[in-house]
């Protein structure tokens, strides 16, 4: 649809430079008797030095053409049909394996979204470093290991002969993706491919990996492909942007005029999904009943338990949340908010009374709620109930709509024929056809499933829904209905939410209050408002400033005015 | 912490699709068509379940009738395949000896199954419960299965029953660890916990959200626990551990017949084959069962 | 690393504890007198009266276990009923033509069974890997003593190549060792063959749709340094698993073996047992087979850690 706009995108570019990477017309199918096209015709380019950005929801074909790139396409599942990917003027889908194989590393690198898998659990990082040398260059192992540790050095790891030995499974998820960076540009390839490479990492430890990639950059003079969902992001790396979607490049240009003036309608869409980190306006307080309360509530994992504790040296356990006290009141929501391991999960489960707390106390319409036993909570867990995370598990992949839904209610004792009348009801209130109780999840996306969820908890007229992680896992475009949906509903039914979340845009969108924790401990606590536009702790102002693209405003296609104080 | 399964890419619904209960099972089943290999092993077994069936229609001779006058004779119009030392017709005697392979196998199979599955669940689902019975499996699994059967026989008169239970002891734990590894994953599946939070008592709770992702598997396990008692049971007639010699079965049939072999190898090679031949057909089964119900290696597969 | 194998030995007890127990209760629970069991079935009512005074009957039947337990650990596993030999005295004896016939049939299963696996793995899909498929089933499904025959049938009868049956001890010189100990080696070997070909072509297919495969592609590397460096030593963890699980099923498997080959080995003698009632020796195989489960799960569990340095204690 767009060749034109993509080359006229190119023309304007840095057009006297010479271009490291070019791919014209790539189509890709998948392999097999009945071919689907995945990608129809993609065409890009990038110079020396310069950051392209692939930018699309999922199953916009952003990462097939990375992979396409690498000659790294999974064999017989998916197929190059036709176009060129030419790197330095080569023409990469005509190249024979072992050429391929030659300017893998040499000239082309690419790193990958998760360091948790993408290294070799069972070799130590300064051989696998070791190892592109030993194919690629004719070294020394004594000139080798110099050059990998100057690599390490240069992506500022810290102690290098010490992560020289290490495994991965030693390193933290920060620094196994700097080890990652030092492997793809340790012979200085021309060009960079980064798929997703900060998804997977806290916003802190993105931060810092982003301006990595950028140093580096600079120094060899790089070009990078760098693919991403995230439009923050896209606003802190990019010189130029491809805005991808269902196989075709949509829109392409220089980043101000891509996000400042999109001409496209899905690239509006997409901008204006995304949430701003501005908190929204203070709600008033329609209610002084607090439905929730946990007061200093405490977790403490054991570390080993039985045999094993008595034999070996007894850890004292991790205190994954310590000490932490809020106050839910009808109607409003409040935000839980940190990073990996802040403990925020294990408070929702607590709260949840899936896991039963090590100290304090939690009370449900002032009902104390902690130390019950699994049958004396039971007329309590009907006043509060959860949404999760991952839209594909958290449905009975076995039952119908209809049977997850009035399970709860059936439960506590609901006729079976009044239950499913509400089933109905509940189902056209979340914007789902009334006959979709009759279907199974599969039948359904990732948000109509989250809606789903989002239905089966309501089921239960409870007084408070804890939502885990409830739009993370879901496209930028889809998260924005399903936060509207969370609104809406608490509007009319005045129920109390407890968002726990990781997204601080999120989080600025939806909460009334803000909760900051970290390593169990509660940071900061007060009205959005003040917490996330005027942030005490210096924590909370750390996680702030690492928000990728603070610095402008998607609604408003514009840069943001600093805000002053 | 939910850091894995942020990438919104991962979630773009691959998931498998799956349906209720017994209808789905059998649809995923038949889903793809089937390979030859399957079409010809089920061939097979059905025809050995057919002779098995009408072994008295279809011997000419009665199994157990001794006749010293006709040993070790060849194969004649009155004797297919030819008589075995006690001049006992070995086509007959052959035709009997499925039905013992059959019921011993298809027997253990259910049995193992039907008492593995709950005590799997139980393991799977109570820690308390799980300590213990875990510990005992274990130890069961130590003792090597033959010896154990070898042992139960050994201890008790040799009837049907007693070799179905020695061959079922030892097959059991396997069964267990399976049903409870499925479980302890399907705890942690959100939609299980969600049903905790909505009230779901326990029995309920086992039954409809954690059991059903053990059926898939236990079809498969039982396929082969099928085919691992008819060769088990074999090797306990061969080595002269099994049901009474006097039973026609296909190990006592070669027991027999091994020290005529070298002028004989008939009264092995028989038995041997058909005994192969059912084995074999049973683990393909089992293999594109497997295969069928398994989205992994189906998918690999593809 | 120490405190972590003291762990894993201290682990092992209660299994070992409930194999007694099962042993024990086992002759106990049997229907008919132990006594009479043990005894064989022409004991006169004196020796019937000593041996139940012997296996104090009359006490409760957890000292009964306590007792029995105590002269386990003390080395005394009873005395044979039929030749009157202790039965550590029996095993022993009977021990080196096993252990040949076990060690050889692991040399000829590691050298075909890995390399089969790991290539069938590669080339997903094509002949050879659908070859090695077809044959493994096959190998599971003939029984032992139908391939010892067959091999019996077609190297030393059609072809003469071998011996027909029997076993020479190494030491009475390698020619006639080796000669005797091919076809009850590639007898034995032919289902754990396609037990361990399969598991490791499924492990390496797990593995090579690993994340780590994809970065070594893409740093370069050739296909031998893919599979051998990057894809088997992650997949050896299964692969060794099997190996020690498996080691129920090479039990069976020499118990026939030897019997078709005529090899006097611990496997004759359980089925000489067997036939002869000799419970005693039944049960010192039977407490020996599974201590040798246990020890040798034990080593590969241990062996992980060599292979994998996530596993540390």
């Amino acid at each position: 649809m767009s060749t034109a706009t993509v080359t006229s995108g190119r023309d304007s570019a840095k057009a006297a430079a010479e271009k490291v990477l070019e791919v014209e017309g790539l189509v890709v199918e998948t392999g097999g008797k009945r071919p689907a096209p995945i990608l129809r015709g993609v065409s890009f380019s990038i110079s020396p030095g310069e950051t392209l950005c692939l930018v699309g929801e999922s199953g916009s074909g952003k990462s097939v053409t990375s992979l396409a790139t690498m000659g790294l396409l999974p064999r017989g599942a998916l197929v190059a049909r036709g176009g060129r990917i030419l790197l330095d003027g080569e023409n990469l889908l005509e190249a024979t394996p072992s050429r391929l194989k030659a300017l893998r590393a040499n000239r082309m690198a690419m790193i990958f979204q998760e360091p948790m898998t993408a290294l070799n659990p069972v070799l130590s990082v300064g051989r696998q470093l070791d190892e592109v040398l030993e194919t690629h260059t004719r070294l020394s192992s004594r000139e080798r290991k110099a050059k990998v540790l100057d690599a390490f050095s240069q992506v500022h790891l810290p102690e290098i002969e010490r992560i020289y030995s290490s495994f991965p499974h030693q390193l933290s998820g920060g620094q196994r993706q700097r080890i990652m960076i030092a492997m793809a540009l340790v012979l200085e390839p021309r060009l960079l491919i980064a798929d997703e490479p900060t998804t997977a990492l806290d916003v802190t430890t993105q931060k810092q990996i982003l301006s990595l990639i950028k140093e580096l950059q600079q120094k060899h003079g790089t070009a990078v492909l760098f693919i991403t969902h995230d439009m923050g992001v896209v606003v802190d790396i990019a010189d130029r942007v491809c805005v991808m979607n269902k196989g075709e490049v949509v829109e392409s240009g220089e980043v101000a005029q891509v996000l400042g003036a999109p001409r496209e309608a899905y690239t509006q869409t997409l901008l204006d999904a995304v949430p701003s980190l501005t908190p929204r306006a203070p709600r008033i307080e329609a209610s002084q009943k607090t439905v929730l309360e946990v007061q200093a509530l405490e977790k403490v994992f054991e570390g080993g338990r039985g045999l094993m504790r008595w034999l070996g040296k007894s850890s004292e356990g991790t205190r994954a949340v310590d000490d932490v006290s809020f106050r839910l009141k009808r109607g409003r929501t409040l935000g839980i908010v940190g990073e990996s391991g802040s403990g925020k999960s294990t408070l929702a489960r607590c709260v949840m009374r899936l896991e039963t707390p090590s100290g304090g106390a939690i009370r449900v319409d002032g009902k104390e709620i902690s130390e019950l036993s699994r049958s004396m909570l039971k007329p309590h867990r009907k006043r509060i109930q959860m949404i999760f995370q991952d839209p594909n598990r958290s449905l009975n992949p076995r039952r119908t709509i209809g049977d997850s839904l009035v399970e709860g209610p059936m439960n506590y004792g609901t006729p079976r024929k009044q239950a499913w009348a509400r089933g109905r009801e509940l189902l056209e209130l979340v914007g789902l056809p009334a006959d979709a109780i009759d279907r199974y999840p599969h039948q359904f996306s990732g948000g109509q499933r989250q809606r789903i969820a989002i239905a089966r908890a309501l089921m239960m007229e409870p007084e408070v829904i804890v939502a885990d992680e409830a739009v993370s896992a879901l496209d930028v475009s889809v998260q924005a209905q399903v936060l509207g949906l969370i609104d809406e509903i608490q509007q009319r039914l005045g129920i109390a939410v407890l968002f726990i979340t990781h997204d601080l845009r999120v989080a600025a969108q939806i909460c009334d209050e803000v909760l900051v924790m970290q390593r169990g401990k509660l940071v900061e606590y007060g009205p959005a408002a003040e917490v996330l536009a005027n942030p005490q702790a210096e924590y909370t102002r750390a996680l702030m400033e690492a928000a990728p693209g603070r610095h402008w405003d998607f609604a408003a296609r514009a840069p943001l005015q600093p805000i002053a104080g | 912490m939910n850091m894995q399964t942020l990438n919104p890419s991962r979630t773009g619904g691959d998931a498998m699709p799956e349906g209720r209960g017994a209808s789905r099972l059998l649809s995923r089943l038949f889903a793809t068509r089937p390979k030859a290999v399957t079409l010809i092993a089920a061939v097979v077994l059905a025809l050995i379940v057919a002779i098995a069936l009408f072994a008295p229609w279809l011997a000419n001779h009665d199994p157990l009738a001794l006749s010293p006058a006709n040993r070790l004779k060849g194969m004649s119009e009155s004797y297919w395949l030819g008589t075995d030392a006690y001049g006992r017709d070995l086509y007959s005697r052959i035709l009997y000896g499925a039905q013992v392979s059959l019921i011993v196998g298809v027997g253990v199979a259910i049995l193992s199954v039907a008492i593995g599955l709950p005590l799997g669940l139980l393991a799977g689902y109570f820690r308390a419960i799980d300590a213990i019975l875990m510990r005992i499996m274990d130890g069961l699994m130590a003792i090597p299965g033959i010896l154990l059967a070898i042992a139960i026989v050994s201890l008790t008169s040799a009837n049907l029953w007693t070799v179905m239970l020695a061959i079922m002891v030892p097959e059991i734990p396997q069964v267990v660890r399976l049903v409870r590894s499925r479980v302890l994953s399907a705890r942690e599946e959100p939609f299980v916990e969600a049903a905790v939070l909505m009230g779901t008592p326990t029995l309920k709770l086992m039954i409809r959200h954690l059991m059903p992702s053990t059926i898939a598997p236990l079809i498969v396990q039982g396929t082969y626990i099928c085919a691992s008692a008819i060769l088990t049971e074999a090797i306990l007639s061969f080595l002269g551990a099994g049901i009474g010699t006097e039973i026609p079965s296909w190990g006592n049939i070669m027991s027999e017949g091994r020290i005529y072999f070298q002028i004989k190898p008939s009264l092995i090679f028989w038995a041997g084959l058909l005994l192969s031949a059912c084995i074999l057909s049973i683990n393909l089964l089992g293999d594109s069962a497997r295969d069928a119900l398994d989205p992994k290696m189906k998918r690999r597969n593809a | 690393m120490l405190s972590y194998f003291v762990r894993r030995v201290i682990a092992a007890i209660p299994v070992m504890l409930v194999v007694a127990l099962f042993v024990f209760l086992l002759l106990r629970l049997s229907p008919g007198d132990p006594a009479a069991i043990i005894a064989g079935d022409m004991a006169t009512p004196e020796q019937l009266a000593r041996i139940r005074a012997a296996l104090g009957l009359d006490e409760p039947l957890y000292i009964q276990f306590f007792v029995w337990l105590g002269e386990l650990l003390r080395g005394d596993f009873g005395t044979s009923l039929i030749s009157q030999t202790p039965v550590l005295t029996m095993i022993h004896q009977r021990l080196e033509p096993t252990l040949s016939l076990a060690l050889v049939s692991i040399l000829f299963t590691v050298l075909i069974s890995v390399p089969l696996g790991v290539i069938a793995a590669w080339r997903h899909g094509s002949f050879i890997d659908n070859f090695v498929m077809s044959a493994s089933v096959v190998g599971f499904s003939v029984p032992v003593f139908v391939i010892g025959y067959l091999l019996i049938q077609l190297f030393a009868i059609e072809l003469r190549w071998f011996p027909v049956q029997g076993f020479r001890s190494l030491f009475d010189g390698v020619g006639p060792f080796v000669s005797r100990i091919v076809l009850p080696a590639l007898t034995l070997s032919s289902i754990y063959i396609a037990l361990i070909s399969r598991m490791t072509r499924a492990s390496m297919l797990e593995v090579l749709d690993e994340d780590y495969i994809r970065t070594a592609r893409a740093k370069g590397l050739g296909e031998r340094a893919v599979l051998f460096r990057h894809a088997l030593r992650n997949a050896a963890v299964p692969i060794l698993t099997v190996i020690g699980t498996g080691f129920a099923l090479m039990v069976s498997g020499v118990v026939v073996t030897e019997s078709v080959f005529n090899i006097p080995g611990l496997g004759r003698l359980i089925v000489d047992a067997v036939l002869a009632r000799d419970y005693p020796v039944i049960q010192g195989l039977i407490l020996l087979t599974s201590g040798l489960y246990v020890v040798i799960n034990l080593l590969i569990d241990l062996s992980y850690a060599a292979t994998d340095p996530r596993i540390r204690y």
